[in-house]
């Protein structure tokens, strides 16, 4: 299959108007010893038979079972008229909008985000969007050490471990010291944070809920962290945000996060979107695209990319960050799932997922050997601890049709036999029950 | 139009979960929940539908307008690959299942598309493997520093620098510096090329790596590029190639072949992924024999009995930089479109990209200033000098192109061209679209010889005329209100 206009006359035509006889004089800038050593790649195919080809790979992901597993990346439904006003191709087939006179429905609906996104934080400003939620916090942390000039971040091990493996990944040749304090009955523990906190810390980070599934009321320990000049920045689940305390309202400077959960498919791992909202002082120190509000020559309102002597387009080495492009079709995904859902439908969805955990936490909880941990509340997610190893329990369910959670001690030392369970929206009281029988029947 | 929120009306749903069937468990303790409600508009499905319909309609995109957006490679975007991205057994697939015990067998197919995808790039950049974790060209340069830094600090050394052009991708030297790196720019010569001299003498031991857009955002091929590849490593440098402009030399020239030591590719530009109003791409990764060690977990391998697993046992590899696998709907899309152009398509993908760009050049040399007269690749940098004497600049002959239905050229970039317009016009355009968009332009440079107000006012046609920018980053309005 090509998508290719044209005809050999075409191609003639042009060649002469260029002043060349074929097409190859028009590559003779490549010296000949330059060419590909090897260019083995297989023959065209057409649409039908790559079409084929990739409807048996799909096949071949197993997407029948019913899914317990989060672990920050959630199974929520996604109501029909998402995918149809996303498939517009006057946004898909768009690119950023820097001429805003063609892009204003872009623009508009970036503004509209980062307003939403504002909302759900309690935070002033957002941005029009990042790559995901681990590398918002990678942004968040930079941000925080620029705005105070220091040099240690102190990380709560609650949040997610791959958003800590990946910034000690991007950290690897810059001087930052990082200390971990570690949770305590699932929860963040306050004297071992001032323990570490001193007036050389840049920023402290917390995730709620944190990956155990945990809820705290952080601001005690966001009014500390405050004490001593420092940021707190918060990792937040956007779905969570319906029913708890906002980062705002705990004190927070940043909050960031993975935005998959508002209307965006799991997708195998991507692409999703990083979220950031911040308190407005923190505004020229934010990362990538923003998009404000202003008016024309005649004072109508309209919309453009502003801001932009932080962005590397303009300040190359200097920049708050080297993102270009962004996550802005994801970011669209949100913004249309929230005004879909609207204040009520929001308020819904967490009120769901947390009733269905609550649900599923006491029929577990019935089950001989399987213990609950309850020392903290949780919203949709929580962790239980199992008579035996759980990945071996994990792999026993997945043959009676169930991902029924993520086993810790892939990540924590010690945990093996922790189980953490996330139950959305989709879970119905039925898949919850069958869940607790097969569950005995495999312990 | 006015904003979502402007029409909010109290009592209205556009969506509802039902009653739960679980309902009446204890509500969580006050102190854990929100005080303050979000302020989200209550609306119908409809009002949703019409508001973000009518707002498409406000943008102009490829599939409603030439869109010679220059280093941006707007070509068209297959329609089939969309349907192969939303089949369930790719769209509801949950990342983590590979992860669990037993769970590698459940995602057979998309690890076998993540395989067989890194094969293709591989053989098409002559690099030896790649990481599919890049989310973007600027994260995959950003990935390529922290390779090449682990791979100095291997070594044991800590070089301080990296070298970029002057003309090169503002990413570039952004990446470096993100990645603690002291930068380097080296500027271009009066033909056009890296100036070797200046190269020369900032080239050392202390230099950890050399950035190179090849072909250049000149949209020039530097026939010394092998020359200045060995200059590179003779100083125990590594040699980056930054992707962006692939396009062109799909078949005709791999970076592998050149010595480059790294290579991202954008996805969303070669391989004809939709660019979404700013994202999602991908930027995969592709690197050199000696730096595969590096690479980021985990990667995915083929076992002796053909089926496919993660693979996290890399002492040396820099760690994470995504969660998990890149963007996989974006390389899913890439990989569909590959197998459909295959190798024969690809390379007639780079042949006419390049005949497009310079059939453009050719016509429109006699009507602008071509700041370097040479053979251009897949994208022409023409300079509006001439026309801004008169009062046009490039900026506005981009809004008088907007009123006649085109999406402008890239303009003020690359940096080193005064009044620059660089237009790519891509290989998908038809010889009648082009001539429509040179006559256009031909016309717009005759306007500013006679008549310069009847440009520098535009655009008319447009639901808006030109926006206050200095207010807008004076006063910042970044957010609705009530």
């Amino acid at each position: 299959m090509s998508y290719i206009p044209h005809t050999a006359e075409d191609i003639q035509q042009m060649l002469s108007v260029i002043g060349v006889k074929s097409i190859d004089e028009l590559f003779k800038d490549i010296p000949l010893g330059l060419r590909p050593k090897s260019f083995n790649l297989p023959a065209s195919k057409s649409e039908f038979q790559v079409t084929q080809t990739l409807h048996k790979l799909a096949a071949k992901n197993a997407t029948g079972l019913v899914n317990f597993v989060g672990a920050g990346f959630y199974d929520h439904f996604i109501p029909a008229a998402v995918d149809a006003l996303v498939s517009r191709s006057e946004f898909y087939t768009a690119y950023t909008p820097y001429q805003p006179e063609c892009a204003q429905g872009w623009l508009q609906a970036i503004y509209e985000y980062q307003s939403i996104i504002c909302e759900l934080t309690g935070l002033d400003v957002s941005n029009a969007s990042l790559y995901d939620g681990g590398t918002a916090l990678f942004e968040a942390m930079m941000m925080a050490l620029r705005h105070t000039g220091r040099n240690k971040i102190i990380l709560d091990s609650g949040v997610n471990l791959i958003y800590r493996t990946m910034l000690y990944t991007y950290t690897l040749n810059l001087a930052i010291e990082f200390v971990e304090i570690p949770v305590v009955h699932g929860q963040s523990c306050r004297e071992e944070l001032f323990k570490y906190l001193d007036d050389q810390t840049a920023a402290v980070i917390f995730q709620n809920p944190n990956f155990f599934g945990a809820v705290d009321d952080y601001s005690d320990m966001v009014e500390q962290v405050h004490k001593f000049g420092a940021l707190a920045i918060e990792v937040a689940y956007p779905v969570s945000l319906g029913m708890l305390k906002t980062p705002q309202e705990m004190g927070f400077d940043i909050a960031i996060g993975e935005g998959q959960s508002l209307g965006i498919p799991l997708s195998f791992g991507g692409p999703y979107l990083g979220f950031m909202a911040a308190r407005s002082q923190l505004v020229r120190q934010m990362p990538g695209r923003i998009v404000g509000s202003t008016v024309d020559s005649d004072g109508r309102r309209g919309f453009v990319l502003t801001l932009q002597t932080r962005e590397q387009h303009i300040r190359r080495e200097k920049a708050t960050s080297n993102i270009c492009s962004n996550e802005a079709l994801c970011a669209l995904r949100a913004v249309v799932f929230i005004s879909l859902l609207g204040r009520e439908g929001f308020k819904e969805l967490a009120e769901h997922n947390y009733q269905k955990a609550e649900f599923a936490k006491e029929t577990l909880s019935r089950i001989n050997g399987v213990q609950v941990k309850r020392s903290s509340p949780t919203f949709n997610e929580f962790t239980v601890l199992l008579p035996r190893h759980a990945d071996e329990v994990v792999r026993r369910m997945i043959d009676k049709g169930f991902a029924c959670g993520f086993p810790l001690g892939r990540f924590y030392q010690g945990l093996d036999n922790y189980l953490l369970i996330a139950v959305t929206e989709k879970r119905t009281k039925e898949e919850i029950c069958r869940l607790a029988d097969s569950l005995e029947a495999v312990l | 139009m006015r904003l979502i929120f402007e029409k909010h009306k109290e009592g209205r749903r556009g969506f509802s979960y039902g009653a739960s069937d679980v309902a009446g468990a204890k509500p969580l303790a006050g102190k854990f929940c929100r005080a303050t409600e979000a302020r989200l508009p209550c609306l119908s499905e409809l009002d949703v539908v019409r508001h973000f319909t009518n707002l498409s309609r406000l943008n102009f995109s490829v599939d409603t307008n030439f869109y010679p957006l220059g280093s941006c490679t707007m070509k068209y975007n297959p329609k089939f690959t969309e349907r192969i991205a939303a089949f369930e057994g790719f769209s509801q697939l949950h990342p983590l299942l590979p992860q669990l015990s037993g769970g590698g067998m459940l995602a057979q197919g998309a690890l076998e598309v993540l395989y067989e995808s890194e094969k293709l790039f591989a053989e098409i950049t002559g690099m030896s493997a790649f990481t599919l974790q890049p989310l973007a060209g600027a994260h995959g340069e950003l990935t390529g520093v922290m390779l090449i830094a682990a791979y100095h600090q291997h070594q044991g050394l800590r070089r301080k620098y990296i070298i970029v052009a002057d003309s090169s991708h503002g990413t570039n030297p952004a990446s470096a510096a993100i990645a603690g790196y002291e930068v380097k720019v080296i500027p271009t010569g009066a033909d056009g090329y890296l100036d070797l001299v200046q190269y020369k003498k900032h080239l050392n031991n202390e230099v950890a790596a050399v950035m190179l857009t090849c072909p250049d955002t000149l949209g020039i091929f530097n026939p010394r590029i092998k020359e200045i590849a060995d200059m590179a490593h003779s100083v125990g440098a590594l040699l980056y190639y930054d992707g962006a402009n692939l396009n062109a030399m799909l078949g005709k020239c791999r970076p592998g072949d050149i010595g480059f030591d790294l290579v991202h590719i954008n996805l969303h530009k070669t391989f004809a992924t939709p660019h979404g109003g700013g994202g999602p791409g991908a930027g995969p990764v592709g690197v050199s024999q000696r730096l595969v060690e590096f690479l980021p977990i985990s990667r995915v391998i083929r076992r002796l009995d053909a089926t496919f697993a993660l693979d996290y046992n890399y002492p040396k590899s820099i760690g994470y930089i995504a969660p998990f696998y890149g963007n996989f709907g974006v390389i899913l899309k890439a990989y569909a479109y590959i197998l459909a152009l295959g190798k024969e398509g690809l390379i007639k993908a780079a042949e006419i990209a390049v005949l497009n760009a310079n059939y453009c050049q050719a016509r429109l040399k006699e009507y602008y200033d071509l700041p370097f007269d040479k053979r251009c690749m897949h994208e022409c940098v023409f300079s509006a000098s001439r026309q801004a004497k008169n009062g046009v600049h490039a900026l506005d002959i981009a809004k008088y192109l907007i009123d006649q239905g085109y999406h402008p050229p890239t303009i003020y970039f690359p940096l080193i061209v005064q009044e620059a317009l660089m237009i790519e016009p891509t290989e998908t355009e038809s010889k009648e679209a082009l001539d429509a968009f040179i006559d256009t332009m031909i016309q717009i440079a005759e306007l500013a010889k006679n008549n310069p107000s009847a440009v520098t006012q535009s655009p008319l046609n447009m639901p808006i005329k030109r926006l206050d920018e200095v207010r807008a980053a004076r006063q910042p309005d970044l957010r609705w209100k009530p």
